[in-house]
């Protein structure tokens, strides 16, 4: 009876915020080292490491690419979308 | 889920989710989290459902000091105490101006919470309204730019040194631009029984008109130039402080942002600009932040 007063933790509140993305960012794994720095500062919390690579949640990163300008060693490339 | 989940409503590049998401990884999860009216409430907590990974709370604009302390009360009677700390979210208008007071008594009373506030300098949720914390020369949609005013006239107030004069056991300030440093901070206040008091700087995009990118380069720029000293206050006394290790000129961290771009063609904008490196200057010598 109470459950339409309760608000429930799930993943992705705002809907898939992927969506709002204009600049894609990418990866390079040549050059990266794992430093995890882009994984610290990334606001939507979407990096992570899987299989020793760096990877991004592309549903919900919102391309704000505070992870390309934080990264040492350039790793990180930013790439136009099109819809 | 993680602490502070993927798919919160915030702007691209917003600043107050790295220090969220940082603080929760500090507290490993053990906290109970009190939230006022904000951008932060707006972002994380929609209809039905929300981003936290942790037990929330949303209180009302003025009062989030109060319902933490209450919870905390709580806690102590029913021998809780170890499931977590009360940690409190709010922002600088909260703070500052329309929570004044609920800060305040929290304080004095000395409530075992942690209180973290995140200084984006205006009410931003609302659209760029002034509030105690924005600083002199900024423009906001209530200190426009005309002809007689060059943006907000008056001071900012140094809610640190406020927190510092009630007499608690641990201030600091922190910023986003610095996440490690602001959790080693974190860490450190949850040692202090009473109330802590952590101040966080994190730039808005589109209120203080910067690019995504550049959030955590402004916030950077602000501590490089003096104008938010880092520093630590342990039972009212200064313990460590985070040297600059290069001074740059505050007109490098106005030149980034929108809303001082009026002060380099204002005729009284140079007039601001001397205040506001004059109020840097201060403060490096006030906590001797230049590296020897």
């Amino acid at each position: 009876m109470l459950d339409p007063l309760i608000s429930h933790p799930k993943v992705g509140s705002a809907g898939k915020t992927g969506e709002w993305r204009v600049f894609k960012p990418i990866v390079d794994h040549e050059l990266c080292v794992l430093c995890l720095e882009c994984s610290e500062y990334c606001p939507e919390n979407v990096i992570e490491v899987r299989d020793d690579k760096i990877w991004i949640d592309y549903d919900y990163c919102k391309g704000c690419l505070i992870c390309k300008n934080v990264c040492k060693m350039k790793a990180i490339k930013a790439e136009r979308e099109f819809y | 889920m993680s602490y502070f989940g993927p798919g919160h409503g915030a702007c691209p590049g917003c600043g107050f989710p790295i220090a969220v998401k940082s603080v929760l990884e500090a507290l490993e999860g053990k906290a109970f989290i009190v939230n006022p009216t904000g951008c932060l409430e707006i972002v994380s907590s929609m209809y039905g459902r929300n981003v936290w990974g942790v037990p929330y709370i949303h209180s009302l604009f003025e009062n989030a000091a109060a319902v933490a302390a209450g919870i905390e009360a709580a806690l102590r009677v029913l021998k809780r105490k170890h499931e977590g700390h009360v940690v409190v979210f709010a922002g600088d208008g909260a703070t500052a101006d329309i929570g004044f007071g609920m800060v305040s008594g929290a304080f004095d009373r000395d409530h075992d919470i942690l209180y973290i506030c995140y200084d984006n300098e205006a009410y931003q949720n609302t659209g760029n309204q002034q509030s105690g914390l924005t600083p002199p020369g900024a423009r906001t949609t209530t200190t426009p730019v005309g002809k007689r005013q060059p943006g907000k006239i008056g001071k900012e107030k140094d809610m640190v040194s406020i927190a510092v004069a009630h007499g608690i056991p641990y201030v600091a300030s922190a910023s986003v631009g610095y996440p490690n440093d602001l959790k080693r901070k974190v860490k450190r206040a949850v040692e202090f029984e009473g109330a802590k008091y952590i101040h966080v700087h994190s730039p808005c995009v589109p209120g203080w008109g910067i690019d995504s990118k550049q959030t955590v380069e402004v916030a950077r720029l602000a501590v490089e130039t003096g104008l938010y000293p880092l520093v630590e206050f342990e039972h009212g006394k200064l313990v460590r402080v985070m040297k600059i290790k290069e001074k740059k000129p505050v007109e490098e961290y106005l030149k980034a942002q929108r809303r001082f771009r009026h002060l380099f063609k204002h005729p009284e904008g140079k007039k601001i600009i001397e205040e506001l490196q004059r109020i840097a200057d201060e403060n490096i010598k006030k906590y001797n932040l230049l590296q020897q």
